[in-house]
């Protein structure tokens, strides 16, 4: 095992164990901290990946912006904070079924996955791969997603200020 | 390449060990003698008033979903900078256009946002 396994195990280790808090913590503040360490161990897991614009876009926009609207979505509700979130079960049968389900593919996509295995390479900056392709091949998706922002910024925007 | 994140992930791991060291040096060594006013909360000196539960206006997040908006707007404008003038040498002015189009139907989202008030604070 050397240093890289070490750092990676440690990510993931941060990740998991910030993700289970943020699913059972009573107290919904709480979990929203606790999902700033999971988007933060998602993010030196890319770094370790050789994503190193993803990483970074990861940090800038989850843990910088979509956590923020999220802490502003719990505090806009009234007295969410007070409401008695039950984490019990209560429906065991279906629960069941579902949980079983969703795992079972889970596991198929994790066994049946062509996983590609390349040999240790050095990893480049992928900022300018990135610029390349985004005016190459995928201009017509690059303009799509302006789209997307604009409908996402009207639909806010409309929301707000009705 | 990866080695260039060590000093990053150095100073992460500094500001973690300082952090949490800090803050139960102080809570072991620090002579603890509460009383009312002093566990009191912290309001700028005034007396606390109400709970930290209040509702906050829808207003701001707004402002927090516009900033994300034009944060990934600019997200996007970063690798095409980065690679800009071998783009420009190679298919000319079309770099230039497209990526004003994708500006373009952004600010017409800004300024939808803009006539419906968005940036008032009122």
């Amino acid at each position: 095992m050397n240093i890289y396994d070490l750092i990676f195990y440690l990510f993931a280790a941060l990740t998991l164990i910030s993700a289970f808090f943020v699913v059972t913590n009573k107290n919904i503040v709480h979990s929203a901290f606790y999902l700033l360490f999971t988007f933060f161990g998602v993010a030196g897991i890319y770094v370790l990946l050789g994503a190193d614009f993803v990483a970074i876009v990861q940090l800038i926009v989850y843990v910088g912006g979509i956590l923020i609207l999220l802490l502003f979505g719990v505090m806009l509700t009234n007295k969410i904070t007070n409401v008695e979130i039950k984490t019990g079960t209560i429906n065991i049968f279906s629960a069941t079924i579902g949980v079983g389900l969703f795992a079972g593919v889970l596991l198929a996509a994790v066994l049946y996955a062509p996983w590609k295995v390349t040999l240790l390479q050095e990893p480049v900056s992928t900022t300018g791969i990135l610029g390349n392709l985004l005016m190459n091949e995928y201009v017509l998706v690059f303009e799509l997603l302006g789209i997307i922002l604009l409908i996402a910024l009207i639909g806010a925007a409309s929301i707000a200020r009705r | 390449m990866l080695e260039q994140y060590i000093p990053i992930f150095l100073v992460i791991t500094i500001a973690l060990i300082f952090a949490v060291v800090t803050v139960f040096a102080s809570k072991i060594f620090g002579p603890q003698r509460p009383n009312k006013s002093k566990i009191s909360t912290y309001e700028s000196g005034m007396q606390p008033i109400g709970t930290t539960n209040e509702r906050v206006s829808i207003k701001y997040y707004l402002v927090a979903m516009l900033f994300i908006i034009f944060d990934l707007e600019v997200i996007f404008i970063y690798p095409w900078a980065v690679q800009f003038k071998k783009l420009f040498g190679e298919l000319g002015i079309s770099v230039f256009v497209s990526m004003f189009i994708f500006l373009v139907v952004l600010e017409l989202g800004y300024l939808y946002a803009y006539k419906k008030g968005g940036f008032k604070w009122d």
